[in-house]
């Protein structure tokens, strides 16, 4: 700790318990929510904020699978059918992604680097409020106009917002503003958190932490920050010049006036690709932290990790554009992206090489953290793999837009960063709160869950090949679809049984889970060294580190890692 | 042009039934979904997966699937074929690398008889690590050779002198299709010649948006190419085998992005040759639908669509005067009939919510008479 705070500090800071023993009524219990600038009521905070519109998102997906379970259906208006998807999209990146991967960062680096906050608290509960505000106004669209049921004037033109159908001349009305204010306020947010967390991490480790001594989760929480900051700009100026198009009359993407429509697409991108990993990164790290501790080994190939998750970042900034290759680049251009592309998998194999070698060789404990990690590295595995497919720009040619791609996609950001979510609340739910999640309940969501993922997206992958492009309302019969289609929809039904069962897995487990103590896990990072939940300075004394395991130099003092690193 | 059997394959009449007796409970369960979302739902999911299950049941004629690994053209095929290439090389990966996590989940699962002791703790080896970074990128290197090689043949292929040329523009939501050098203007169904035996005959497409970014794929032909405002992309086709090859609009381009939908006829030279000398001709003017003609020069029919030698020559719509040789109507939304042209006129908005073509309010004498009249366009 860099001297910002002394034991003095301590003895006047007031711990979490006495607050709550104390007689405050329901409104100061909301009221310290809504003002506190702590890391970890902000973690939690976004965290439950992410998992709400997980829930909203899930019944939108739910909506659009039924109304394409058979051709020719007349559940939903086509109109409408648009809206979910636009908002299913934004929501899942936007809505949940971003403020859950967040939320841990929020709540986890300041713990797994010995620190007692993030370096600037306030600028932290900003942040969160404005994703907060953000969402609340993208999703205000769905009132007013023909209210909720003709679903309002929530955005209809794709969570990727290709011009020119956001300009003025195709999009009337406000439904595109929604869109672009509601996910720029979060943007804003975004950037600020991650400047935040990069200045955490660099800046207040704790005594000994050297870069090379932090958590994996803290070193790719720094490599997702820094791309946020490098991804998320580009997005709002698009999103200004577009508001521009819309209000002012200025022409950037109004092609009827001369605007460009691949513009757009190049700012989009140059966003939307570095997303993914902004996006999958903090899955990894959760992956690197579970793993081991459930493998009972160090992670193999440390330094390898950090070099191979930085490798992911640079090359992930020149690929943006595999998103377009049908858009009619010059074959060299073609080329250059396909092979950028491909490169990308050379890092991510190495990655994945490196988890099965912390499992090799050790005694694997399958607890619901660790099944929802293994099912992680076999999905993506074949996320991976897909994507190799795509990025065979020819192959593209067929794939691109067509159901193919959603599977794909859905299989980098359900069955990598969902499940790893999954596995992290399973796997911190005993810090944040003091009480294990069920362990029965656990396998029932995994198993369901699992079964219900892979029927649903295993499957999505043949209606793309047979030629069924994305966002299509409706089908004809005739064309060998509706089978697939069917069996898409009936995973679902799976996959919300496991989700019911998770939340009420949390709402249970909250009042009557067993007591975790402070280390349920026998695990060997910092967090696990405080109190559960840890009181608000997080740590009476300022810990000295050695190694980046901390607890196990502890837990074997006569085979301490620091030897061995 | 069209047969039988092909006209029962598009959405209508069967699907139409199909759809209006589902839309009934559809409606209905709307309103329950809005008053209690979550655990009404599945009761509908229930419902429609026994309606799916009978329509999936219905069997899909093979040469209708558009299928990308059954191509019939040129560039189709150098996309499957590298895609087979992609997918074996892929699927070696995922068995040795799934093998090996299934591996080390069995094997080195703790057993109920373990002892307490932590496992060895191994913290890397560099010769491992070299290992497996070398063997994916000498994969990578392959598959981009491979890739590159493709791309340039499809890309950069040579256009022959005897090619056909076609212009698509992407509207919302159909396609306007011109063959400049022909001077034929037709929509939503593309006829192109067999490429067979002694000279090559491709077709290469030139392809613009009207207004916002669409995408012509017809997987059996070849890969899809965008249709961008302010923007002239190409892409060639070259079938080897004739008959009829369904695609559609593949790039999100509002309401109706679904029922944008496209027909290539892949036809002999005999066969191709007889339609371009068809569709040459100026409208037929049969004296019997006169009254009908009337209507159509009268109403503001005439301010979006063409017939020829009529005074119409709007070009916001399809071009009509060969219409009766088309299998659908609103780009694959129902079949081409005059009932289906008389039941379009009269309420667009019911086959295609959202279209921009507005009903006309015609009284029935009207609507019968002009309905009569564009059936007469062969």
């Amino acid at each position: 700790m860099n001297g910002t705070l002394t034991t003095g500090d301590i003895r006047t800071a007031i711990p979490l318990g006495s607050i709550a023993a104390t007689d405050k009524t329901i409104f100061e219990h909301i009221h310290s929510w809504l003002v506190t600038v702590d890391h970890k009521r902000l973690g939690l905070m976004y965290i439950i904020y992410a998992l709400v519109f997980f829930v909203v998102a899930g019944i939108e997906a739910s909506l659009i699978r039924i109304q394409l379970a058979a051709p020719n259906n007349h559940f939903l208006s086509p109109q409408v059918f648009n809206q979910l998807f636009t908002m299913h999209g934004t929501t899942m990146v936007f809505l949940v992604g971003m403020p859950m991967i967040f939320g841990f960062a929020n709540y986890l680096v300041p713990l797994m680097i010995g620190a007692r906050d993030l370096a600037f608290p306030r600028l932290n509960a900003f942040g969160f409020w404005l994703s907060v505000f953000g969402g609340l106004l993208l999703y205000f669209s769905f009132i007013g106009g023909e209210g909720m049921t003709g679903a309002g004037s929530a955005p209809d033109v794709g969570w990727f917002a290709y011009a020119p159908l956001t300009g003025k001349a195709f999009s009337k009305g406000h439904s595109t503003d929604y869109w672009i204010l509601g996910i720029m306020i979060g943007g804003f947010g975004s950037i600020a958190t991650a400047a935040n967390i990069i200045t955490t991490i660099l800046s207040m480790r704790c005594r000994g932490m050297t870069l090379a001594k932090m958590p994996l989760l803290a070193w790719l929480n720094l490599i997702m920050c820094g791309m946020v900051l490098i991804a998320v700009s580009p997005l709002t100026a698009a999103q200004i010049m577009l508001l521009l198009d819309r209000f002012a009359g200025s022409h950037f993407f109004d092609t009827q006036a001369g605007g460009s429509a691949t513009l757009w697409m190049h700012f989009f991108w140059i966003f939307g690709h570095p997303e993914v990993y902004v996006l999958i990164i903090p899955a990894f790290a959760f992956a690197s932290e579970i793993i081991p501790v459930f493998s009972r080994k160090a992670i193999f190939g440390y330094p390898v990790m950090v070099g191979a998750t930085l490798a992911i970042a640079f090359v992930s900034l020149s690929v943006w554009a595999h998103h377009m290759f049908t858009i009619g680049m010059t074959s060299t251009g073609n080329t250059f992206f396909a092979i950028s592309t491909m490169m990308v998998g050379i890092p991510t194999g190495i990655k994945i090489f490196n988890w099965l070698g912390t499992m090799w060789g050790g005694k694997l404990r399958f607890d619901t953290p660790m099944l929802f990690s293994t099912a992680f590295l076999f999905q993506f595995l074949i996320a991976g793999l897909t994507g190799i497919m795509l990025a065979a720009a020819p192959f593209n040619w067929q794939l691109n837009d067509s159901y193919f791609v959603i599977a794909h996609f859905h299989f980098v950001l359900v069955g990598a960063l969902i499940f790893m979510i999954f596995a992290a609340v399973y796997y911190w739910f005993p810090k944040a709160t003091g009480r294990l999640l069920s362990e029965r309940f656990g396998k029932w969501h995994f198993w369901l869950f699992l079964i219900g993922f892979h029927m649903t997206f295993v499957t999505m992958h043949v209606p793309g090949i047979l030629g069924m492009p994305r966002r299509i309302y409706t089908y004809e019969a005739g064309r060998g679809w509706g089978i697939w289609n069917l069996i898409c929809t009936i995973g679902v039904a799976f996959q919300v049984i496991g989700t019911l069962i998770f939340v009420i897995n949390i709402l249970l487990s909250l009042r009557k889970g067993r007591p975790a103590g402070n280390d349920p896990w026998d695990a060997w990072t910092l967090e696990w060294s405080t109190s559960s939940p840890p009181p608000e300075y997080n740590f009476a004394e300022v810990p000295t580190v050695k190694s980046r395991r901390p607890l196990w130099d502890i837990k074997h003092p006569s085979d301490p890692d620091w030897k061995f690193e | 042009m069209k047969t039988a059997p092909e006209l029962d394959l598009i959405s209508c009449p069967e699907s139409r039934d199909a759809g209006t007796t589902s839309s009934r409970p559809g409606a209905r369960l709307t309103r329950w979904v809005g008053r209690a979302s979550l655990p009404f739902y599945w009761l509908v999911t229930f419902i429609l997966i026994q309606q799916g299950a009978a329509l999936a049941a219905e069997k899909a004629d093979p040469a209708l699937v558009p299928s990308i690994f059954s191509p019939e053209s040129a560039p189709a095929h150098a996309i499957s074929h590298l895609a087979g290439f992609v997918l074996v090389i892929t699927g070696a990966i995922f068995v040795v690398v799934a093998g090996l996590l299934v591996y080390a989940v069995v094997r080195f699962r703790r057993r109920a008889n373990d002892d307490e002791t932590e496992p060895a703790q191994v913290y890397g080896s560099g010769p491992v690590e070299t290992a497996w970074t070398t063997v994916p990128f000498l994969i990578v290197v392959v598959l981009t050779l491979t890739t590159a090689r493709v791309i340039q043949e499809v890309q950069d292929a040579r256009k022959p002198a005897a090619a056909l040329d076609v212009q698509v523009i992407g509207h919302q939501w159909w396609w306007e299709i011109r063959y400049p050098k022909l001077g034929i203007v037709t929509a939503n169904e593309l006829h192109v010649p067999v490429s067979q035996g002694r000279e090559r005959l491709p077709t290469f497409l030139d392809l613009r948006s009207a207004d916002v970014v669409h995408s012509f794929w017809v997987p059996r032909l070849a890969g899809k190419t965008d249709l961008i405002p302010n923007k002239v992309n190409s892409m060639w086709i070259e079938p080897e085998r004739t008959g009829l090859f369904v695609g559609q609009c593949a790039k999100y381009c509002g309401t109706q992005h679904a029922k944008m939908l496209l027909r290539v006829y892949v036809d002999t030279r005999e066969d191709f040759d007889r339609w371009v000398k068809e569709q040459k001709q100026l409208a037929e003017n049969d004296p019997t639908a006169a009254a009908g003609r009337l209507v159509f020069e009268r109403t503001a029919c005439i301010n979006c669509h063409a017939v020829n030698g009529t005074v119409g020559n709007g070009r916001f719509g399809p071009d009509l005067t060969h219409l009766m040789g088309r299998a659908t109507l609103g780009s694959g939304a129902l079949t081409n009939s005059l009932e289906g042209l008389r039941a379009w006129i009269k309420s667009p908005e019911q086959f295609k919510p959202g279209v921009l073509m507005p009903a006309m309010n015609l009284n029935d004498a009207d609507l019968d008479k002009l309905a009569a009249y564009l059936a007469t366009l062969k």
